[in-house]
């Protein structure tokens, strides 16, 4: 019981660590509203009009990027916030965690936590800028596309620390995040419809966890912005499959994570 | 009241592949003594510290820590030592007061009693005033300050110390073991550390020589300095060689040749040997032409030699020292 409570207070301590240091960074606040702005105004701008030549004008591209860049946001900073284990370990701090009389398992579930609260944070201020697209979200909408950024962002994080736990140095780390995570943020649909894709696309993207992110976020994102027989074209999945999906993605990082984390040298 | 000691060490090993980075050392730490590892570069004071911190698992061997051992025990070991690092291991971004902040919370100590001990132990370390500062703003001295008040936040009833004093300038050095010292004497907390410094292991009350994973010697460092012999007379000639063989032939007597460029004979009393000395040079041969003769007390870094045959090497330990002021530097930004 006693160590219950005590493994708890050093997962909450662990949380609280990343939160403040995400609320003393104004740069990283700052830029994560730019690099949205800056894809969603240049991208979107300067593919629109393909993009409306071939899907017929239905939708504004823009509108239709923003669950996508609302993923990216989401899934950098969940995997950046994991980098941190390998910051920490670089700049000596994560010893004096792991000699801190708290179970590493509750280290790595409390940083776990801390990545997606910070990307959820992310999340919400690039949520922002629906208005400003035409896109007027309920308040229901924004429940669920919060609830949706947390499950993307736990799984996230979760593979992030798999990715950061035996990771020496930030190098390694680059190296993994080009091979790694570029290709699953390209290839899951959030700037460019699955529909008509390549066999083998089609079957990376179904094992990219990303794709179960990118597609609920869309359909909630734009129900009622865009007309509905366009919606049906553009959603994949029903957005319990994604929800469930997501789930096992998650538990399927985290546990390995945990174990790596919690080995001894 | 029985006095069992603090740590417990029995034929600790680890290897990592094929090399043994701790082969087999036996000691024990007494309750309120300053112990110390000394030993050159690689000889295995991290791994051993690893291991008693529970950061490194064992390849075999038993160690207790507070009577806990520490590969089935780790959690209690842990809330009873305080650590601190051969390398810097601060939150850079965080204030010196939020750094103790977290590892309070870490350690489950209740906020007024973290308040009431760390600026109480800031004040010993002259530390207050600069306390609500980033850390990455503090010189190399400031920041091993604030980490030895973290490390004894908790009431650990052991500290360890890995090179505390690794990098920074001689002034700050002997600074640090100033306080180390009061805090000894006010907390009673006892001290593991290692050093590569042959003058800060003199402060030390019982040392342990290691060298290559094995300990080679342990005693207080005057029972160390007495192995080898009364007094060091360093003597510089123009012929060094040709010395040597004076005092194997007439007087029976070794040298060792002094790494910086001389010759060193260990003797019981060096005042009367040194008339003696000049007496047989300047009877074997008149040319031979002595610069300089040089009477001290034995040093750690004596035994060391006698022990190992081999020299700590300082500039080593130099450059490794240049390099991590770099790294500090560049964490510095
Ligand atoms: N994680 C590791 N993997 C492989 N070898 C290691 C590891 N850690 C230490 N070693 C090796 O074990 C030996 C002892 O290293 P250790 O760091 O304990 O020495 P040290 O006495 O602390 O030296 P220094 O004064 O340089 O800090 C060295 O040869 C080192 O290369
Ligand atoms: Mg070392």
């Amino acid at each position: 019981m006693e160590n219950l409570k005590r493994n708890i207070k050093g997962a909450y301590t662990v949380w609280y660590r990343d939160v403040v240091r995400f609320r003393r960074d104004r740069m990283r606040i700052v830029s994560s509203l730019v690099m949205p702005v800056v894809y969603l105004f240049l991208f979107g701008s300067g593919l629109a009009p393909a993009m409306a030549e071939m899907g017929g004008g239905h939708i504004d591209f823009k509108q239709y990027m923003f669950p996508g860049v609302l993923t990216m946001t989401v899934l950098f900073t969940s995997v950046f916030s994991a980098v941190s284990i390998v910051w920490d370990r670089e700049f000596g701090f994560l010893k004096e965690v792991m000699v801190a009389p708290v179970s590493r398992v509750a280290i790595a579930l409390g940083k776990a936590a801390g990545g997606s609260t910070v990307a959820l944070f992310q999340g919400v201020i690039v949520l922002l800028l629906a208005p400003v697209l035409g896109i007027s979200l309920t308040i229901a909408q924004l429940i669920t596309l919060a609830g949706l950024m947390v499950l993307l962002a736990l799984m996230m994080t979760s593979l992030g620390i798999l990715l950061a736990v035996r990771q020496p140095s930030m190098e390694g780390f680059h190296m993994l995040m080009n091979f790694v995570l570029l290709p699953m943020f390209f290839l899951s649909g959030a700037f460019f419809p699955l529909r008509g894709v390549p066999i083998w696309m089609d079957l990376l993207s179904r094992v990219d966890p990303v794709t179960y992110g990118v597609d609920p976020l869309r359909q909630v994102a734009l129900r009622g912005v865009v007309p509905v027989q366009f919606m049906d074209v553009i959603a994949l999945r029903p957005l319990t499959v994604n929800v469930i999906m997501m789930a096992i993605f998650a538990v399927l990082f985290l546990v390995p994570a945990v174990w790596l984390f919690g080995r001894q040298d | 009241m029985t006095t069992r000691p603090v740590i417990e060490v029995e034929n600790l090993m680890r290897k990592f592949g094929d090399l043994t980075a701790v082969d087999g050392v036996t000691f024990h730490v007494n309750p309120g003594e300053v112990f110390g590892f000394l030993g050159p570069n690689g000889a295995g004071k991290t791994t051993a510290i690893g291991m008693l911190c529970t950061l490194l698992r064992p390849t075999s061997g038993l160690a207790l820590v507070n009577g806990f051992d520490i590969r089935t025990d780790q959690a209690r070991v842990r809330q009873s030592i305080g650590l601190i690092f051969q390398d810097p291991s601060l939150d850079d971004k965080l204030s010196g007061r939020e750094n103790l902040k977290f590892h309070a919370m870490l350690y489950d100590v209740p906020a007024d009693v973290l308040v009431k001990r760390s600026e109480q132990l800031l004040d010993m370390v002259d530390l207050s005033e600069r306390a609500d500062e980033v850390a990455m703003h503090y010189s190399g001295g400031m920041k091993r300050r604030l980490e030895i008040v973290r490390g004894l936040l908790h009431r650990p009833s052991v500290l360890f110390l890995d090179e505390p004093t690794l990098g920074l300038d001689p002034q700050t050095r002997l600074h640090i073991w100033e306080y180390l010292l009061t805090l000894r004497e006010r907390e009673g907390v006892t001290m593991f550390m290692t050093t590569h410094y042959m003058e800060e292991a003199e402060h030390c009350d019982r040392i342990a020589i290691i060298d290559q994973g094995k300990i080679v010697g342990l005693g207080t460092p005057e029972a160390l300095k007495g192995m080898v012999g009364g007094d060091v007379v360093t003597v510089r000639t123009d012929d060094n060689d040709r010395v040597a063989a004076m005092m194997q032939q007439s007087l029976g007597i070794e040298t060792r040749i002094d790494p910086e460029g001389g010759l060193i004979i260990e003797t019981s009393h060096g005042d009367q040997f040194i008339p003696e000395m000049m007496r047989v040079i300047g009877e074997c041969d008149e040319t031979v032409h002595v610069n300089s003769v040089h009477l001290r007390r034995p040093t750690l870094e004596d035994v060391f030699i006698k022990l190992t045959g081999r020299a700590i090497r300082e500039q080593d330990f130099d450059k490794k020292d240049d390099m991590r002021k770099h790294v500090r530097l560049w964490r510095g930004r």
